[in-house]
């Protein structure tokens, strides 16, 4: 809007002469005022509800634990010298990418599948194996943490019917991190499968049929085309997938909670537990403050896919 | 219904774009205008200032007496056809022609009286209720036509409102738009880059070229009596022959001297107005249809020439010949029954009554 | 086939190779097939497990859901008692009533904002509209695992612990970005023409966005409902950090943290919960659920 009023200042001549350009003036103001305040509770929330509290956050994680002195990075050096937060960044970034890669594969791999059926029957398989992402991961967790219960676990009882011994699925530190990495790829994977799907119908049929006449077998056309042709979606979901799985909260907290032994903590539920149980708010702001490079670094590349895309579909 | 005036208008899009460097244009009342030229020549930019979609950098439009720089399109008083046609998808063919009125509050009545009037003239009366999906190319083309006449303005603007539609039935809607036209009168103003488009509908066509005027005239003069060398290429189908040449003096007449040596004589009645240019380069230029076959061309003044083309189409009622001369392309026009082959040299007669000559200094038509 | 009615019935002579490659074309296909049959019907299994397991789970009686004898993956005496019990539970009642509350006033609240902040965005071109509309997007990167912190602290500053107003007020960092974005996509992905046209019919802004804009990017509207709807419903991590309070307490973290009580759990009553819990989200899906998909693919491919 800026550049129109300049438009109009250029052409303005003196005033008396043409007393019309102020009023074109005001027609411009007036449009860019409204679509300022229709922006405007946006802006607010943007403002208020992300911006200031994310700046809060770094002021509140240079606080001691009541909050009355200033102590700097302080926090920050305590959470690295610590044992147990040490493990907590181990195991976020194992959790995120090993959930992701397997996200991915999964999702990939059904997409394919499902793109290679007869249409008719795609709607009714989609719609089935979607569900997972539909059912909020707080309440389907609870399902499967009775899956998993020691003493009645109906996944022991299926591994028990085939020969093999049962499986300590959340009381040992290993099974423990399998099993959430399980769930989340169980309720994450359908996304994938739906965005890769998305992405494969948008390729053209010529182009396998074009391929195939020139000799392509079918593992090159999806070597060369299909996944050349979907390089862009594939590397924006999987980022957009990183940021989420590595800040998860509602399957850890559901669970394990974080146990055995604080084993299982990633970052958001380590900071729950840390800021909001045991009250020490500056030091749970501290926690969740070391997401936060890292997902800086996700979203400048998720952004530049986007970009990317936006160019290409233009 | 009225006059529009445009005077000194620019139009400068942020970067420094001047797309429109200053026109000046006067439409009568009841006047078809069409503006034509190539793409990019800003007559898009002309007409969306008009319509007031498109702020005034500098200059002033008159609409029916008053200036209307600051006035939004709303209230305006003009109706615009786009080439994409503009209908509302939600909304059934009678509430796309009605939505303009009941915005302005006319009364029920009234606004069924004026869209069931619009029907009738663009013959849509069946589709009244059909959404604008289940139309064809030209019917929504009508019912964006209908959807300007409800409103009764004072100007018609259309913007390429024919480039979507198929080749037979663009010559269809042309006829209708002409017909419409002549039914509500209504100052109309009209954008295209087809110059059959602007010759066959236009009262007066102005051919715009870089963002400024080249020429304004009815059909003919533009065709007859072009201006520029730019106008001269523009209108009219195949473009005119444009040949390098010399102006040469031999004792009271002056005679054209072709590439390859060969020589024209231009006509006496022709020779005052051109005897400044003697001596210079300049180009010859004349249109296919009078470069033509010797055996069904007996007037006077006609020089004859012995050219060999490369090409040859036959179009049914008449035939082209494609003719390299020193790196121009030459287009004749030559009777259907002429006997013409690719590569055998083919007697020409040139009609010097019709010939042009453009001095290469200016681009000006002498 | 043509293998077959080849003439000479010895189509590997007369072309070498070519009878056995179209023969084998087909199998490959046939095979292919195959394994995505098998691949969909494994996942669907894997899929549907979990909700499935629960399912009969709720309907069994603790008695059986206390055998460990049986086949868990079987019911013997289904029942419906489990659902009356829960139903029946006036803190589970009130949990329901929060959560329908909480996600209605967050919905409106969030299609409110982002389709006014879309429009302007998308249309009405003006002094650091391309910046905002990054942010946006930044925002809509930014996870609630990141800001609960510190929001709590703000809520809490308002003495809005405790309260569902306090999530009413925070719930919109989780829907306003994104919808906002896909609106803005399919906003932009109507004709300039469109909006002119209604300009010169003499339509002001107001008239523009709900005569024209909001009915024809009615189905991207429907998305970005459906979006707010679900991600509302399912937030877990502000009313577990917000909400200590019983009373106040949204589904999801009311049937975590409530319906778990003592060494007994009730299984049968707690999935019955889950799933009435999960059922509305699951709901809306079967019913919308190719706006619920173009809702999700919008995000990489729209904007
Ligand atoms: N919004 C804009 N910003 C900058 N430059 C523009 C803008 N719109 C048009 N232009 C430039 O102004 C010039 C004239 O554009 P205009 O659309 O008027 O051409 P036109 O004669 O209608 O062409 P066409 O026949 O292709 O429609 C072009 O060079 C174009 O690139
Ligand atoms: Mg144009």
């Amino acid at each position: 809007m800026a550049s129109d009023s300049n438009a109009a200042v250029l052409a303005a001549r003196p005033a008396a002469a043409r007393p019309a350009s102020s009023a074109m003036k005001r027609f411009a103001r007036r449009r860019s005022t409204i679509a300022f305040l229709m922006t405007l509770p946006l802006i607010s929330v943007i403002g208020g509800l992300v911006v200031w509290p994310a700046g809060y956050a770094i002021y509140l994680s240079m606080l001691n634990r009541r909050q009355t002195a200033f102590i700097g990075l302080e926090n920050f050096d305590i959470l690295l010298d610590s044992e147990t937060f040490r493990s907590v960044i181990w195991q976020s970034c194992f959790f995120a990418i090993t959930a992701v890669l397997l996200k991915a594969l999964v999702g990939f791999w059904l997409a394919h599948m499902l793109h290679h059926i007869p249409t008719k029957g795609q709607r009714m398989w989609r719609g089935m194996l979607l569900v997972p992402w539909v059912i909020p991961p707080a309440l389907s967790t609870l399902g499967w943490w009775w899956m998993f219960d020691p003493s009645y676990s109906s996944i022991n009882y299926l591994i028990n019917a085939i020969g093999f011994p049962s499986v300590p699925w959340l009381g040992e530190p290993w099974w423990a991190r399998i099993s959430v990495i399980i769930v989340n790829v169980w309720y994450g994977a359908p996304f994938f499968m739906i965005m890769y799907l998305a992405a494969l119908k948008s390729v053209p049929d010529q182009l396998y049929e074009a391929a195939a006449i020139d000799g392509a077998t079918g593992w090159q056309g999806l070597r060369h085309i299909t996944l050349p042709m979907m390089q862009n979606i594939i590397s924006i979901t999987v980022l957009f997938s990183l940021i989420v799985t590595f800040a998860n909260y509602d399957i850890v907290r559901v669970l394990t909670n974080g146990g055995p032994r604080d084993l299982t903590q990633v970052f958001a539920s380590y900071a729950f537990q840390v800021g909001v149980l045991s009250g020490n708010i500056p030091r749970g702001a501290a926690v969740s403050l070391f997401m936060f490079p890292l997902l800086a670094v996700i979203a400048y590349f998720v952004l530049r896919g986007v970009n990317k895309r936006t160019k290409e579909m233009a | 219904m009225a006059q529009v005036s445009l005077r000194k208008i620019v139009k400068e899009y942020e970067g420094g774009v001047q797309a429109v460097k200053g026109i000046d244009l006067d439409i009568a009342d009841h006047e078809f205008v069409v503006l034509v030229g190539p793409s990019g020549c800003g007559k898009s930019t002309t007409l969306r200032m008009i319509a007031g979609l498109e702020e005034i950098s500098s200059g002033e439009i008159d609409i029916g007496g008053a200036v209307v720089n600051d006035v939004p399109p709303r209230d305006r008083d003009i109706a615009m056809v786009f080439q994409n046609y503009a209908l509302y998808p939600h909304m059934s063919v009678y509430d796309n022609m009605a939505f303009g009125l009941m915005l302005r509050k006319f009364d029920k009545a009234e606004i069924r009286r004026r869209v069931e009037n619009a029907a009738k003239i663009l013959d849509i009366g069946m589709l009244l209720d059909r959404k604008p999906k289940a139309l064809s190319g030209g019917q929504r083309q009508r019912v964006a036509m209908g959807r300007a006449i409800v409103r009764d303005p004072k100007v018609f603007l259309f913007d390429e409102p024919l480039s979507n539609l198929d080749a037979k039935l663009r010559v269809q809607m042309r006829t209708e738009i002409k017909k419409v036209h002549q039914t509500v009168r209504t100052t109309t103003i009209y954008v295209t880059h087809d110059q059959v488009e602007a010759m066959t509908l236009a009262d007066r066509v102005v051919v715009m070229n870089h963002g400024v005027i080249e020429q304004v005239g009815p059909p003919q003069e533009l065709y007859h009596h072009p201006r520029t060398r730019f106008v001269a290429g523009f209108i009219g189908s195949p473009a005119m022959n444009f040949i390098p040449a010399r102006l040469e003096a031999r004792g009271d007449n002056l005679v054209l001297l072709l590439p390859l040596g060969t020589e024209l004589a231009v006509p006496e009645h022709r020779a005052e107005r051109y005897r400044t240019h003697v001596g210079k380069q300049v180009t010859f230029g004349i249109r296919p249809e009078h470069l033509t076959d010797t055996q069904h061309i007996s007037k006077q003044h006609v020089a004859l020439l012995t050219l060999t083309p490369e090409v040859i189409e036959p179009m049914g009622m008449e035939t082209l010949a494609h003719i390299k001369l020193e790196g121009t392309e030459i287009c004749a026009r030559l009777d259907p029954m002429v006997e013409a082959a690719p590569g055998v040299p083919l007697a020409l007669a040139a009609d010097m009554n019709n010939m042009h000559l453009i001095d290469d200094a200016t681009g000006l038509v002498i | 086939m043509s293998a077959a009615a080849h003439p000479s019935g010895r189509p590997s002579d007369a072309v070498p190779g070519l009878g056995r490659r179209i023969g084998s074309l087909r199998s490959e296909r046939r095979w292919a097939l195959w394994t995505a049959y098998i691949s969909l019907i494994i996942a669907a299994i894997v899929m549907l497990a979990p909700p499935l397991y629960m399912l009969l789970t709720s309907m069994k009686t603790s008695a059986e859901v206390a055998d460990l004898s049986g086949n868990p993956w079987m019911v013997h005496a289904p029942t419906w008692e489990n659902y009356a019990a829960i139903i029946g539970n006036p803190m589970f009642r009130g949990f329901f009533y929060n959560s329908i509350i909480l996600t209605v006033c967050v919905v409106a609240i969030t299609m409110v904002i982002s389709v006014f902040a879309a429009f302007a965005l998308a249309r009405m071109k003006f002094f650091g509209s391309q910046v905002l509309a990054t942010g946006v997007f930044l925002t809509y990167l930014v996870p609630d695992t990141l800001l609960f912190i510190p929001l709590y602290q703000i809520v809490g500053g308002l003495g809005l612990l405790n309260s569902i107003w306090g999530l009413v007020l925070v719930y919109p960092t989780l829907t306003v970005p994104f919808c906002t974005w896909i609106m803005i996509g399919y906003f932009a992905s109507i004709p300039k023409e469109l909006d002119e046209a209604a300009l010169i019919d003499g339509a002001n802004w107001m008239q523009m966005l709900t005569k024209i804009f909001i009915p024809v990017a009615l189905p991207g509207i429907i998305a970005a409902t459906i979006f707010a709807f679900t991600v509302s419903w399912a937030a877990f991590v502000y009313p577990t950090a917000f909400i200590t309070r019983p009373d106040e307490m949204p589904l999801t973290i009311g049937v975590v943290s409530q319906l778990i009580r003592g060494d007994t759990f009730a299984w049968g009553q707690l999935m019955a919960g889950a799933l009435i819990a999960a059922l509305p989200p699951v709901i809306v899906y079967a019913f919308l659920m190719d706006y619920y998909i173009a809702g999700l693919t919008a995000g990489a491919t729209k904007g």
